[in-house]
């Protein structure tokens, strides 16, 4: 049997009317599709594939079963290790990651892992899961996980079915992190997708309390010593966002992406005036970056109505750090790159309103600390891009709200909390933490995987000291 | 959900709401704010916290109705339950005894300079309390200000209640006499805060205001509550709301304020239109 060199192509919306409108980009695969990809999988006996995932699953397994139409057994060989593969299945970066490593890539295209992750997860979603209630011991250990990310919903599930009692404090009135406000809707469905998800750990006995700050309404010490917890988790993310330090940046119509966004997902600016939230876009838009982050914020201003969107980044092309998944979809959308170019000044009118963004061009120089070509001015090379919006997506750091008001939490030079890479331990006892709060912005996968690691050192720890009393 | 147990109109289109919230209402100092839904459809609204009850488990909010969202906000009625209600938020006003104090309230201002008045008072200070209004039947807090203040002063722009003036005026004149004055607390319109700034500032006397600018999460995350502060950005919502007012940039918090004037109309105008159909989408 010869096969394909090539993935079989993800169905999905014309560029020209997704850039239009909110729904899903990705159709998803039909059964059709799903075998015939899985067909393409070798079942390599080494499954190199796995040891680009970081949490491993046994993607030759869970493919097998696609093959043989066993989808029940599939999506179990997935949960194993993965409890969010619908998300997963549709951001990870797996050029990066499993696909990576997939022996058909040496020749050809990987096989696609991610969309076959995203098929089963989304058939088992769609047949409805049967999720059983915990029946917990009158003396259940109480957990309490800070954010409601991937790290914290990773945590959360693991403890719950060992029957421990969770409880997730979010800051903001819905859960689900970075998922519900940054990720936009047309990457990954809120409703169908990320609250089903979340839902189906409240079926499983999770508590969830939203409009609850830590720091604020409760601190970490509060939660243990006044509200009976036996451990906490921190997975509060990476969510403050940097601005870029140039003249204009408090001009109106500059934006942080983590703004723009929010405006947008969370609070459903794109329904306004229906929804109350306004957001402000006007007729050309440009994003400071070349990651995700930027990458959904010029797509989101298309979706807009915005009818030009750059993209300008200080590298070229090769160094954009975004999904290869995601510059693609957005250069078919006709999303305009500015590569090799960086910001200077942001320019203003009288009434304080930007009117355009002073840029300069960049040549790549020698190899800097990250081994990325250094990108170097060309001078004399000013020029004004007119625009009426600025997004600015350069990266987060880390909200000292939780590190600032908890006693003996230690942090690294950057803020973040320094925790053991594979148990989350801090220097705090019984206070684990992990996900981006811990690594810096990263990855929805690495947060789970950090939130799954965290869990089995909690329950190690919880045995302990349960033995001890 | 949380209960609006008491719903009291205290000019027109200022409201006070006394809100169930205990784990707010145990954490809550002055000079903090909350922010709160109406319902799924609704904006995040900032509003400071005019007054706690820790025994009962309640918080007060003073709002004036100002556009769409705040109108909404005044249609609920006592019983009626807020979809979300997240604080305190915010840094608490640094309080100690100073010695003299002025506390400067401007329009619907006063209600959040109330707290941080009588927690200044409580510390042992003589507080003098400053408070302004377009006209009488708009001021509000009198009472409650008189309270808590050694001295109270009332002005109004048409001189319906007190002295015909600007606040500043009597500001002025108490830094002018033999009182030493250590500290001034004003909160208020920004233009009044602009003012009350430029009027202490010869005289080095140390100022505080609380500023509003536009806000989403009120937790750091969005970077929309930024303001210009000695020459630095600040997060009004985690690194404030109060500022020394001698460094704050006043024309950009106004300028930013401004950003969404042509929304603003259009919610408005949306909200208008769907009460006279029977508001269909803003029932729930
Ligand atoms: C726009 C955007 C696009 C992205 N695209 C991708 C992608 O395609 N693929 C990918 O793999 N990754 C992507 N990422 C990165 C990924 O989303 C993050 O790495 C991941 O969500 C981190 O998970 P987390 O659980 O550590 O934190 P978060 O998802 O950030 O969640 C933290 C939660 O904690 C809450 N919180 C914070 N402080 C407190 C407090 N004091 N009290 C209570 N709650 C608190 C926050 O409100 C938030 O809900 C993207 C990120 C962004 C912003
Ligand atoms: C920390 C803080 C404390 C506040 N405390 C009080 C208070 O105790 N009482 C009170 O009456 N008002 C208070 N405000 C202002 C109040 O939040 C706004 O009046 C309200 O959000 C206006 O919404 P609207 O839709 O009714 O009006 P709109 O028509 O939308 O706007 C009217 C004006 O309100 C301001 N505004 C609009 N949206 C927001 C927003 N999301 N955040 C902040 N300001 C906004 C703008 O300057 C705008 O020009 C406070 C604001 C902040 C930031
Ligand atoms: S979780 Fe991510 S990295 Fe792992 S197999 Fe799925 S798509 Fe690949
Ligand atoms: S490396 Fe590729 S072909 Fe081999 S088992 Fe993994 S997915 Fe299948
Ligand atoms: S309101 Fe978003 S950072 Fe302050």
């Amino acid at each position: 049997m010869s096969l394909s060199l090539n993935k079989n192509p993800m169905p999905e919306q014309e560029p020209k009317i997704r850039a239009k409108n909110f729904s899903e980009v990705s159709l998803g695969y039909t059964e059709e599709l799903a075998k015939a990809e899985a067909a393409r999988c070798l079942q390599c006996k080494t499954a190199p594939c796995r040891k680009g995932c970081p949490v491993q699953i046994d993607i030759p397994a869970f493919i097998k079963e696609i093959k043989e139409g066993n989808m029940d057994e599939a999506i179990a060989k997935i949960k194993e290790v993965n409890s969010l593969p619908a998300v997963c299945g549709r951001v990870c970066p797996q050029e990066e990651q499993c696909e990576k490593y997939c022996v058909l890539a040496k020749r050809g295209e990987a096989v696609g892992i991610g969309r076959l992750e995203r098929y089963v997860a989304d058939t088992a979603r769609n047949k409805g899961e049967e999720i059983i209630a915990i029946d917990y011991a009158p003396d259940a250990q109480k957990v309490a996980v800070i954010g409601s990310g991937p790290a914290g919903l990773a945590v959360a599930g693991d403890l719950a079915k060992k029957g421990y009692k969770v409880t997730i404090f979010e800051a903001l009135h819905l859960p689900g992190g970075v998922l519900m406000y940054g990720i936009p809707e047309f990457r990954l469905p809120k409703d169908e997708v990320v609250q089903v998800e979340i839902n189906n750990l409240r079926k499983l006995g999770v508590e969830i309390v939203v409009n609850a700050v830590i720091g604020s309404t409760f601190t970490v010490d509060e939660l243990m010593e006044e509200e009976g917890f036996d451990a906490v988790f921190i997975g509060t993310g990476a969510g403050l966002p940097y601005f870029m330090g140039v003249p204009g940046e408090n001009l109106n119509g500059v934006y942080s992406a983590n703004e723009f966004l929010t405006r947008c997902n969370l609070m459903k600016a794109y329904r306004f005036p229906e929804c109350g939230t306004p957001i402000h876009v006007g007729k050309k838009v440009a994003v400071v970056g070349g990651g995700n982050v930027a990458m959904d914020g010029a797509r989101t201003a298309l979706r807009l109505g915005a009818d030009r969107s750059y993209i300008v980044y200080r590298r070229s092309e090769a160094e954009l750090p975004a999904r290869l998944e995601e510059i693609h979809h957005a250069k078919e959308e006709g999303i305009d790159f500015q590569f090799l170019t960086a910001p200077t000044a942001v320019i203003g009118n009288k009434e304080g309103w930007v009117t355009g963004l002073q840029c300069v061009r960049m040549e790549l120089g020698e190899p800097d600390a990250s081994g990325r070509r250094r990108p170097i001015e060309i001078p004399n090379s000013e020029f004004v891009l007119e625009v009426d919006t600025v997004i600015i997506a350069i990266g987060q750091g880390p909200n000292p709200l939780v590190q600032s008001t908890t006693k003996g939490l230690e942090t690294n030079k950057k803020g973040n909390i320094a925790a053991h890479e594979e148990t989350g331990v801090t220097s705090k006892p019984g206070v684990f933490a992990g996900g981006d709060i811990v690594t810096g912005a990263a990855t929805v996968i690495l947060a789970m995987g950090a939130g799954k690691k965290a869990a089995a050192a909690i329950d190690s720890y919880l045995q302990e000291k349960k033995a001890k009393q | 959900m949380y209960k609006i147990l008491v719903k009291q109109q205290l000019a027109p289109s200022v409201q006070l709401f006394e809100v169930e919230a205990p784990l707010i209402a145990k954490k809550a100092k002055p000079g903090q704010f909350v922010i709160l839904r109406v319902n799924d459809h609704g904006e995040r609204i900032p509003l400071t916290i005019a007054d706690f009850n820790r025994e009962k488990g309640s918080v007060t909010l003073i709002f004036q109705e100002v556009g769409a969202s705040t109108l909404e906000l005044g249609r609920l009625q006592q019983g009626e339950f807020l979809l979300d209600l997240v604080g305190p938020l915010g840094k608490p006003t640094h309080i100690e005894k100073f010695g003299t104090v002025v506390c400067v309230g401007g329009g619907i201002g006063i209600a959040p300079v109330y707290p941080i008045a009588r927690g200044l008072k409580e510390a042992g200070n003589e507080v003098i309390s400053i408070i302004g209004a377009r006209s009488e039947e708009i001021l509000i807090y009198e009472e409650e200000m008189a309270a808590v203040s050694d001295q109270l002063i009332i002005t109004t722009d048409d001189g319906s209640k007190g002295i015909k003036a600007l606040v500043t005026q009597p500001l002025k004149e108490l830094l002018d006499s033999d009182k030493t004055i250590s500290l001034v607390v004003a909160i208020g319109p920004v233009i009044m805060m602009k003012f009350v700034a430029e009027t202490t500032r010869p005289y080095g006397v140390p100022t505080v205001v609380s500023l509003n600018p536009i806000m989403v999460d009120g937790t750091g995350m969005c970077g929309g509550c930024r303001v210009s502060v000695g020459q630095e950005n600040k997060f009004a919502c985690v690194d404030g709301p109060e500022f020394d007012a001698h460094k704050v940039d006043f024309e950009s918090l106004m300028a930013r304020q401004r950003m969404y004037k042509p929304h603003e109309k259009q919610h408005s105008e949306h909200i208008a239109g769907k009460r006279e159909e029977g508001c269909k989408c803003h029932s729930h």
